[in-house]
Formats: C-alpha cells, sequence, structure tokens
C-alpha cells in the first residue's frame, strides 16, 4: 500500500489501487487496455529524464537566468503597469485558476460574475454597449474585427484600411485572418505619428470595409482626430475599428464618442505586466452588432429562485453550437486574465485609474523633454501628446546606442537608424533617473 | 470528550444522537454530497462592484495633462477598498468549482491537476520579459522555448514545432494556413477540407475561417471514420482531412494506416486534433501514424490550468516538408557557438498571435513534462484511460462504444442528459461533457483523467448511479445544493443584459 515512487506524481494510484481496478475491468494489464494497432505503436522512448520538482524549478529558473536583466524601457504594444499584490493573491485561488469555462454555470457564479464585471469595464471605457470575455491579443482581436466587417449587412466590400505605421506584428496578424475571407489589408499614410486625414481620405473608397485607428498610436502619439477617421468611415458605409487600451481609454475621449463601431487592443497593459508578448485582447462593439461577436459572451438572468444570476449566452453564435457557421473558431481565450485585469482595475478605482492614465502622459513628456536636454538625442520625434511612450533621434546610429545601453541595464526599442523608442511607466519611473544618466554617456 | 462529540454531529449520527430530520437526510444521501457557498442579498448573489459603488470622477480640467478636446468627460466605477475587495473576490471563488474542489469529468476538456510549482515558475521575475529585446540578451527566454520544441517534437514524432499559437483552435488555425500555404507553394489550388462528424466544433469553424469548403465525414457504425465514406469523400480538391485520435468517443482509429493512406493519394494532408492526446502518451504518436500537422493542447495534455477559459497553449507541430512555413518567428539553436536565436522560416504564413504566444503557459508546460519525464508521461496516459475504463466499469448507464481510452461517451437513456448532469452537481462532481457526441443519444462524455483516486471515482460513480436512480422530479429541481439553483437560459439568451449598465437601464 506504499505510494508508488515512478510514473507520475500526479496520478495518485497506489499498486493495490492498480490492481484492483484492472481487476475490476478485467484487464490483465494496463497495456491491454489500449488499442493501438502493432504497426503505429510506439516502441521508443522520448529520453526525457523525470526530475523532481526542485530539479526542475531549479533547472529553469537557471534557464531563465540566461536572459540580461535589464530594466525595460519598452512597450509598442506590450506594456507592463505595477500589478498590486492583491491581483496575484485573489486570481491565484484554486477556485478561479483551476475552474473550467462556465458550462455548468450554477457551480460557476463566481467567475461568472467577474467575467460580467470586466464586461463592464470595458462598457464604461469604450461607450460601447456590448464586451466580449477576451480574445487572444491585440492583434487577433484586430484580426476578428475584420472578419465582423464582413458579416455585418450596412457594411459591403473587401478592404481593410489599417494605418501605415501599424506595428508589424500586429499587421501580419491581420493578413492572416484576412486570407480566409480573402480580405485586401491596405494601408493609409499617416503624420506625425497619426492619422494623415488627407491621406486616408484618398485611400478610402466604397470598396472599404473597414478602417483602423488607434490612439495612442504605436509611436505613443495622441491621435486628435478621431472623430474625424470616423466620419471618413462612415462616409464609406465602412466599419470603424479603433485600437487603445484601458488605461488609456480612462483619460482619453471616449471611442463611442468618435463614432467607433468596434474597439479592440491589449487589455493585459492591467493584471499581467511583462509576460513575454503574452496578452489579452478585448473586443467591443455596438448592441446591433451582438449576434456577430466573436468569443464568449456573460449575461445576466434569474434562476429558479428568482435571483439573478450569470451564465453564458447568445453561444448560438460560437463553434461547440454554429460549427462552420460560428463567427469565429475561438473557443478557449484569455479569461483568467480578464479576471486579473478586473481586479487590478478594481484596486485602482475611477480615480486611480485616471491618474495610472495622467502619469502615462506626464512621464511620458517628461522624460522625452530630459531626453532632448541630452546631446545627441531629440525627443520626440512626433509633435503630438504622447502616452507612456514616443520616439526619439539618435546621432549615432541606433542600433549602436541600444547596445550600450544594455551594457548600462536598460533596454529601449531601435525602429530606425537613427531612431529608438522609450516607453515609461509607473513600473519603470523609480529608474528614470538613471536611465538618463545612462543615455548621457551613450547617445 | 462531550465538545468533541458535539463536533462530530454529522460524521457519526448514531453517538452523536441527531435529531430526526438531520438523521433522515442522511439516510437519503447516498456518499458525497457538496453544498456549496451560498452568498446572498435580496434578489441577488454577491452584489456586483457596481451595486457596492459607484463612483463619478471628472476628467480633464485645468490640472489634466492633455486638451480637454483630446479627454473624455467622465469616469464612473467602483471605488472600494483592498478590505472590500479582497472579500468581494473571495467570496466569488467560493461561489466557482474548481479542479482541486472535486472530480471534474468534462469530456474531451481534460481537467486534470494542475501542479503548483510551475505556477511559483512562471511568477519568476525572470519570466517577466518584453519579447522585443536583442536575441543575445533574451537567451533565458529563447532556451525554454528551444527545449519545448524540442519536448513537443519527441511526444508528438514531429519534426519543427512552433509555440506561437495562443490556444488549441488557434493551432488548428495555424496548421490549416500551413497546409493551405504548402498546397499553394506547388501551385495546387485545393478548396476542402474534410472532417467528422464528431469532430469538435472548432475543426469546422477553422477550416470555414480560412477559407474551405467543410465536407462532413459521417461516421461507420463502429463509431469511427467510415473508410469507404472517406474514400468517396477525397479528391483534388482536398486540402486535410481532420482527424481526432482517439477520436471523441474515445475510440482509437483503428484503419489510421489506411486513412492516411487514402488522403496523402489524393494529394491532400493529415491534420491531428490534439485534445486527445493525452490517451496516447509513450504509446503511439501522430507522426508515426503518418499526420503531416498536429496541434497540441497544452491544458489538456500537459495540465497548464485552464483559468476559467485560458489563457491556453496551442502548440503545431509539422513533418520536415511543411517546416519551411511554420510561422514567424520560430526558434533554434545557433550554429556554431551555444545559443538560441529567432528567424523567420523560408515561407512562412506570417504571425497568429501580435508577439509570440503564451509565453508564461509555455513554460509551465516546459516545467510539467521536465517533471514527468517518459515514465511520467506514459503512466499519465495508463492512469487516465484506467480510470476511464474503471468508471465505466461502475456505472450503471449504457456506454455503446468501446473500447474506449481516456474517455467514454455514456447514455442518460430517457432522460435528459443536461438534467443529469445538474444533479450531479449535488453529489460534489462536476458532470461531464452533456448532449455531445450527437452519435451517442443524451450523450454524457466522460473523462476523469489520471488525476482521481480509485475512492473518488467510487465516489463520481456513486453520483452517477445516484441520479439513474432517482425521479424525475429531482432532475428537474436540480441543482439544489448549488450557489445559484437551475438557470434561465431562455430569458439569458432573448434579452440580453450584459453589462451592470444594461442592469441599470431596466
Amino acid at each position: 500500500m506504499t505510494r508508488k515512487t515512478r510514473g507520475s506524481p500526479y496520478a495518485p494510484h497506489t499498486a493495490a489501487d492498480t490492481a484492483a481496478m484492472l481487476d475490476a475491468v478485467g484487464a490483465a494489464d494496463e497495456e491491454a487496455l489500449f488499442d493501438i494497432p502493432e504497426a503505429v505503436r510506439f516502441d521508443g522512448e522520448f529520453e526525457i529524464a523525470a526530475r523532481d520538482e526542485r530539479t526542475v524549478g531549479r533547472e529553469l529558473e537557471r534557464a531563465l537566468g540566461r536572459s540580461d536583466d535589464l530594466t525595460e524601457f519598452l512597450g509598442r504594444g506590450h506594456y507592463a503597469h505595477y500589478v498590486p499584490a492583491l491581483v496575484d493573491d485573489l486570481a491565484s485561488r484554486q477556485e478561479f485558476l483551476t475552474s473550467y469555462t462556465q458550462y455548468q454555470p450554477e457551480v460557476a457564479q463566481g467567475f461568472l460574475q467577474a467575467l460580467f464585471e470586466y464586461q463592464s469595464l470595458l462598457v464604461e471605457l469604450t461607450g460601447l454597449a456590448v464586451a466580449n470575455c477576451s480574445m487572444y491579443d491585440a492583434a487577433t482581436a484586430l484580426g476578428e474585427a475584420a472578419t465582423l466587417s464582413q458579416r455585418v449587412r450596412s457594411v459591403s466590400g473587401d478592404r481593410v484600411l489599417v494605418p501605415e505605421n501599424l506595428r508589424e506584428g500586429k499587421r501580419a496578424v491581420l493578413e492572416r485572418y484576412a486570407d480566409g475571407p480573402d480580405l485586401a489589408v491596405d494601408t493609409y499614410p499617416t503624420a506625425e505619428g497619426t492619422a494623415d486625414i488627407d491621406g486616408l481620405a484618398d485611400a478610402v473608397d466604397d470598396e472599404t470595409a473597414m478602417v483602423y485607428a488607434e490612439t495612442p498610436t504605436v509611436v505613443g502619439a495622441i491621435e486628435e482626430s478621431l472623430g474625424e477617421i470616423g466620419a471618413v468611415a462612415d462616409a464609406h458605409d465602412a466599419l470603424f475599428v479603433v485600437g487603445s487600451d484601458p488605461v488609456a481609454m480612462a483619460l482619453l475621449e471616449r471611442p463611442a464618442d468618435a463614432g467607433a463601431d468596434v474597439v479592440v487592443g491589449e487589455a493585459s497593459s492591467l493584471g499581467l505586466g511583462a509576460a513575454g508578448g503574452m496578452g489579452m485582447g478585448l473586443f467591443v462593439t455596438r448592441e446591433e452588432y451582438l449576434r456577430q461577436v466573436p468569443g464568449r459572451l456573460v449575461g445576466a438572468s434569474e434562476d429558479r429562485t428568482g435571483r439573478r444570476a450569470f451564465t453564458l449566452t447568445l453561444q448560438t453564435r460560437e463553434q461547440h453550437i454554429r460549427k462552420e457557421r460560428a463567427t469565429s473558431n475561438i473557443c478557449t481565450n484569455q479569461a483568467w486574465l480578464a479576471l486579473r485585469a478586473a481586479i487590478h482595475a478594481a484596486t485602482l478605482g475611477p480615480d486611480g485609474l485616471v491618474d495610472l492614465a495622467e502619469d502615462c502622459v506626464r512621464l511620458a513628456t517628461d522624460l522625452a523633454d530630459r531626453l532632448d536636454d541630452v546631446d545627441g538625442l531629440q525627443a520626440p520625434v512626433h509633435d503630438r501628446h504622447h502616452f507612456r511612450e514616443f520616439q526619439a533621434r539618435t546621432d549615432q546610429p541606433a542600433a549602436a546606442v541600444a547596445s550600450d545601453l544594455e551594457r548600462e541595464g536598460f533596454a529601449v526599442h531601435v525602429v530606425g537608424e537613427h531612431r529608438i523608442q522609450v516607453c515609461v511607466t509607473d513600473a519603470t519611473e523609480p529608474a528614470v533617473d538613471g536611465f538618463v544618466a545612462a543615455m548621457r554617456e551613450v547617445a | 470528550m462531550e465538545e468533541r462529540d458535539r463536533y462530530r454531529g454529522d460524521a457519526g449520527a448514531d453517538d452523536a444522537g441527531v435529531d430526526g430530520d438531520a438523521k433522515e437526510e442522511k439516510e437519503e444521501t447516498v456518499g458525497t454530497t457538496y453544498d456549496q457557498a451560498r452568498w446572498t442579498d435580496d434578489g441577488a448573489y454577491e452584489p456586483l462592484l457596481a451595486e457596492k459603488d459607484q463612483t463619478e470622477v471628472s476628467v480633464g480640467g485645468d490640472d489634466s495633462p492633455l486638451p480637454d478636446d483630446l479627454t473624455r468627460d467622465s469616469l464612473e466605477l467602483p471605488a472600494l477598498s483592498e478590505p472590500e475587495l479582497a472579500r468581494h473576490y473571495a467570496r466569488l471563488s467560493e461561489m466557482n468549482y474548481g479542479v482541486d474542489s472535486g472530480p471534474f469529468p468534462l469530456g474531451s476538456c481534460t481537467m486534470k491537476y494542475n501542479p503548483k510549482f510551475t505556477e511559483e515558475l512562471a511568477a519568476h521575475p525572470a519570466a517577466a520579459v518584453h519579447p522585443d529585446r536583442p536575441d543575445e540578451s533574451l537567451q533565458g527566454l529563447l532556451r525554454v522555448a528551444a527545449e519545448l520544441q524540442d519536448y513537443l517534437g519527441r511526444i508528438g514524432g514531429m519534426d519543427a514545432v512552433t509555440l506561437q499559437p495562443p490556444a488549441g483552435a488557434a493551432g488548428e488555425f495555424t496548421g490549416i494556413h500551413i497546409a493551405k500555404a504548402y498546397h499553394e507553394h506547388n501551385g495546387d489550388h485545393r478548396t476542402e477540407v474534410v472532417i467528422p462528424d464528431s469532430a469538435h466544433g472548432t475543426n469546422f469553424a477553422t477550416a470555414a475561417m480560412a477559407g474551405f469548403d467543410v465536407v462532413e465525414l459521417p461516421s461507420a457504425e463502429d463509431g469511427r471514420v467510415d473508410v469507404e465514406a472517406l474514400e468517396a469523400a477525397v479528391g483534388d480538391d482536398t486540402a486535410a482531412l481532420m482527424l481526432t485520435n482517439p477520436n471523441t468517443l474515445g475510440l482509437f482509429e483503428r484503419d489510421i494506416e489506411a486513412i492516411a493512406d487514402i488522403v496523402h493519394d489524393a494529394g491532400g494532408l493529415l491534420y491531428y486534433d490534439g485534445a486527445n492526446l493525452n490517451a496516447l502518451l509513450g504509446r503511439a504518436r501522430p507522426g508515426d501514424m503518418g499526420f503531416d500537422v498536429m496541434h497540441y493542447n497544452v491544458h489538456k495534455t500537459f495540465a497548464t490550468p485552464h483559468g476559467g477559459g485560458g489563457p491556453g497553449a496551442g502548440p503545431v507541430g509539422v513533418v520536415d516538408e511543411l517546416a519551411p512555413f511554420l510561422p514567424t518567428p520560430h526558434v533554434r539553436e545557433t550554429d556554431g557557438e551555444a545559443g538560441y536565436e529567432r528567424y523567420e522560416p523560408a515561407r512562412s504564413i506570417g504571425k497568429v498571435h501580435g508577439f509570440e504566444g503564451n509565453w508564461l503557459v509555455l513554460l509551465k508546460t516546459c516545467a510539467y513534462i521536465a517533471r514527468l519525464g517518459d515514465e511520467g508521461l506514459a503512466d499519465a496516459s495508463a492512469k487516465a484511460v484506467l480510470n476511464a475504463n474503471y468508471l465505466a466499469e461502475r456505472i450503471d448507464l449504457d456506454v455503446p462504444y468501446g473500447p474506449f481510452h481516456h474517455e467514454f461517451v455514456a447514455s442518460a437513456g430517457d432522460r435528459d442528459a443536461a438534467d443529469f448532469a445538474k444533479r450531479m452537481l449535488d453529489y460534489g462532481v462536476h458532470p461531464p461533457t452533456t448532449k455531445w457526441p450527437e452519435i451517442v443519444d443524451e450523450a454524457l462524455m466522460t473523462e476523469p483523467t489520471e488525476a482521481e483516486s480509485k475512492d473518488f471515482l467510487d465516489d463520481l460513480a456513486a453520483a452517477f448511479n445516484t441520479v439513474a436512480s432517482e425521479g424525475d422530479s429531482a432532475l428537474d429541481a436540480a441543482p439544489e445544493r448549488t450557489a445559484a439553483r437551475r438557470i434561465d437560459q431562455v430569458e439569458a439568451a432573448r434579452e440580453p443584459r450584459l453589462s451592470w449598465h444594461a442592469l441599470e437601464e431596466e
């Protein structure tokens, strides 16, 4: 009856249990339960050695330690804010972390309510009525918005217009999503890092199904003509899709007030921090497109006692019911990160969220000013208000500046031969003085 | 002594001298029962954050760093203290059932135990990196990625693996686009993807999203692929066959070699849906069965927590011939010096995630595989299959198809499977997946996983059997012990209320 010493540490069977169970099913041994033709049986080994928990932990920690320990002034779609301890503590409760998609809502009210509250947060931030429980990231949310444009009756055409400075990774994902429905992804010009309205007006036509604009844009510039972009889209019966994030939206013009039909973006700026690019996509749209929305939706209903209760709803849009006619193939999304974002937002409250957003403007503005005072640097490159990040011109080759900075313990983006991009948040604020001093050394 | 007896009240009814009502209840119940925490307040359960507080703050004005035309006017959200929030979410968590709460035998979902040490690793500061750094400064992340690619390649019998797809369905999307790009590269315009009727809904949706027509393949009488029907269905238009093996009935596709030949002879590719790979670890590999491209569900096979609906990860493995089509960037060892680099495969399909996928989930995957090794992985499958067989043996329901592996589909018979499931909730277990696959009437698709002990399987069997023996009224009234009672789905869909704003409008 001793515990076994070999095999999976997460299978609880004692030798006696295994024997009794085999006996109950009438099998001589475990192998007899596998109905696999001889010809495709695997007789080899993976040659992966089992290790105990401490050894695996030590090995992986040592491996991770091979990455340089840099203070990252990095952004461009992946942002780190300070995440309060409460977020980790609550989200790590096993009832949240180890639960499944809420197919049995009666035992999953807690998570459903948290997701309903997450949806509500996004409704408040965007001014649009319908938020889903999450997409994989900002890029896939944009891809889903493009396919949505093909399901909306009021929209015709097969061209998707995006700003020419759209981040390359996002553009590549959009192209992949556009491939199936045969959409053409075209660009419109930008000026000073934001939309060139005249250029956009020239680029748009009646075949345009969607116009996409971001605020802040990839260079950290706050879009000043969001309403005008929306008007251009509207005049051509195109879907107007705005890209933003929950921190920025706490401060900036509400997308709904600028005429947005859909808001997408990166919501992991709350609750997650730097995570190797792992993110969480937000997707919010108008009520009239409700039945075309991709992904999970939590709605309020009642239970038999007459009390309000929550449940996944409108599932006939989804792949497990509608199969090839579903609005998307998405099944598992980033629900746990939506929970984390919701908790983070709740710890900030409305004041804290607006303060954080204002800090993103002040920090970027101040750091750009300080870098502009450094010999060999001019910042910001774009004559715009900035949020979190901005670009700077370097007299030295940008790659050399960045490389020298790494030796000083800092990372920045190299975005051109003589151009870098710098992102600053509350998380990196304490390192700003050291960063500026290092810049004085290397620029 | 007296003091101790008082606390033994419900454990030993005779000794403790409990009153008549309690004794009667005790006699009615069989095995484990479960009373989920239930916080109520007037007409609702735990009030919404917005019902606890709504604070409107004005935005902009003289102190704002931005001109008013660039800012919103106001923002209205709950403003609550940390203790209030801790209590709010703690109560919500109490009204949620997780894998550590009890058995969670959702078929095809593989809700197994999630080791805790992997969480600690994912929270390690050295893992919290931005991906836009030069390869030389990200050697830790790249090394772990390369190691995981290698592990997965060995486990699946695949030549190259991408870690970029952020979920299983995204893996399907990646794999089908790789197939599409491969055919296009060969100047071969193929328009159809063939999928058995018992497949996961994502397969159909994925093929459609990638621009293919779906050809649905009826199952043979034994629940497996109908080889003759397959022969008739494939042809010059076939880009790929998507197959889950063992299939959703838990049956191994015995004709897999013939199936592979038919598809390959027609010029198509064979796609493996990794949803049921937990059944085969160390015993059969998709690559050896003739599959050209596959995805791995790291939650289902490698125990990363599901998180109530993600994040997951859906790495994709391919044979050599398809490796040039993998998403960019891909990680490899550098020539010469010891190190790792990212590169763009020669004919890459581009990207399926804005960065490089769900890195922290992948890190947990790597840790799990390293912890188990060959022996542990093989044992996980053995126990998953043993558990399914043992459980099926213990329950009084018909299981029409076999021999099954890690999961089986029982029939609720003349009972409604959904009602059956609701009643199971009262017995301290999560019910199986219901009413799917449709090939079994009133299906209860059951996958206990390797993580359940014999005792818990006996509890689970007792729950099945008790419900099977109960009258319709008990099933109709269920669930009774969960936080919420039966929820009106029709009402939720008829008048969608999807935010607290929508509730306030009423």
